[in-house]
């Protein structure tokens, strides 16, 4: 059974020092998902290491949503290629 | 240890302005930053030279001092000690920090004594590093759901390794990662596996595969044979006039399916058909006589 964990949008700002309206923009374009209970926002800890990860393109390297959602789609492609790899070589090993 | 060239790595020159600093870290940051490079070392090593840069570049302090000795920084510290002393000021240098200490080289180390930072940075809360480590094991290793210590940074942890996983497959062990910064959560810890081959059978996804020898009186007239599986022996009917090459499989006597207790894969047998050698004068015979018949 997984148990997710949930973590307050404001708290998380808070400690994050990052602008609500960021986290909004980010669920607009649909790369984090934002869950409401009770009129108050909440993120999804399994979102949290990506979600950083958005924070650091955005205010360490100063690339802009557009930019973020365009490096998203490629780290996917590029994380699906590698699996892929990886299977590759395992079919190999049957020659080897 | 060597003089390293903080403007030289950024690509810079000694007049650079803040701006022209951060505008050739961003850009260089951009093009090795981890985030943007999964699982490649090598770039990750380029982004821990350009973010020493800037952390020494960046910070007016830093930069001065960086600047007032160049090449003779090894002696900074002799005379930042002294320094010290005559100003009778004890104060650790020392900042708390959002790098770990092997981000940075002992050149940086050596000179400015910690490992980066020196409180310029907000007090953001973030997630510790993620720790990656490979364990090798082997097919028959593979096969059954087991635990293992591992050694993580002085940490012993114990973790259960479900049969059927693969070669190339990562697991992830949550809060096992680099301690989290300003009060942040850990980060995680990502086992890698490394599954030698086996010399018999070879896997593919959850299915085994194995070449068998077969004597040419057994594939002419079929019989029983005895075969080793990963989990024991079992009994195999040979079909009279079996061919060479010919491919029998085995139901549920492959690889456990991972997290799927109780399910195997199949086990693909291939015949390799031993022609007799060293025959008899009566067997020579008695093979003419059978090509006449």
């Amino acid at each position: 059974m997984q148990t997710n964990y949930l973590v307050a949008v404001n708290d998380f700002c808070t400690s994050h020092q990052t602008e609500f309206s960021f986290l909004k923009s980010l669920q607009q374009t649909g790369l984090i998902e934002i869950t409401t209970i009770e009129e108050t926002e909440f993120i999804d800890t399994e979102q949290l290491q990506q979600l950083e990860k958005f924070i650091r393109f955005y205010y360490e390297l100063d690339i802009n949503l557009a930019g973020i959602e365009t490096i998203t789609y490629l780290l996917q492609r590029i994380n699906k290629m590698q699996d892929e790899i990886t299977a590759l070589r395992n079919r190999l090993r049957l020659y080897e | 240890m060597n003089f390293v060239d903080y403007y030289k790595i950024l690509g810079i020159d000694k007049s650079a302005t803040p701006k022209d600093i951060k505008n050739a870290y961003r850009k260089l940051a951009r093009k090795y930053h981890p985030d943007l490079n999964p699982n490649d070392e090598g770039t990750k090593k380029n982004f821990q030279q350009i973010n020493e840069a800037n952390e020494v570049l960046s910070d007016p302090e830093k930069r001065k001092k960086y600047d007032q000795y160049g090449k003779d920084w090894e002696h900074a510290e002799e005379f930042e000690k002294q320094k010290q002393y005559q100003s009778s000021g004890s104060r650790a240098t020392r900042s708390s920090s959002s790098h770990n200490s092997e981000d940075f080289s002992e050149f940086f180390e050596s000179m400015f004594g910690g490992s980066g930072n020196g409180g310029k940075s907000r007090q953001t809360k973030y997630r510790g590093e993620d720790y990656k480590a490979e364990i090798h094991l082997n097919l028959i290793d593979a096969f059954e759901t087991h635990q293992q210590t591992l050694n993580v940074n002085g940490n012993k942890i114990r973790i259960t390794i479900p049969a059927g996983i693969e070669n190339g497959q990562t697991i992830k062990i949550p809060g096992h990662g680099g301690a989290g910064i300003n009060g942040g959560p850990n980060g995680d810890l990502y086992i890698a596996f490394s599954i030698a081959n086996h010399s018999i059978f070879k896997r593919l996804e959850n299915n085994l595969f194995a070449n068998i020898d077969l004597d040419i009186y057994k594939a002419v007239l079929g019989g029983e044979i005895t075969i080793d599986t990963l989990n024991g022996q079992v009994k195999l009917k040979v079909k009279p006039e079996t061919q060479n090459g010919s491919k029998v499989k085995l139901k549920g006597k492959g690889f456990p399916v991972y997290k799927n207790e109780g399910q195997f894969g199949d086990l693909l047998i291939t015949f390799n058909i031993k022609i007799p050698t060293h025959l008899t004068e009566k067997q020579k015979e008695l093979f003419t006589e059978l090509s006449k018949s």
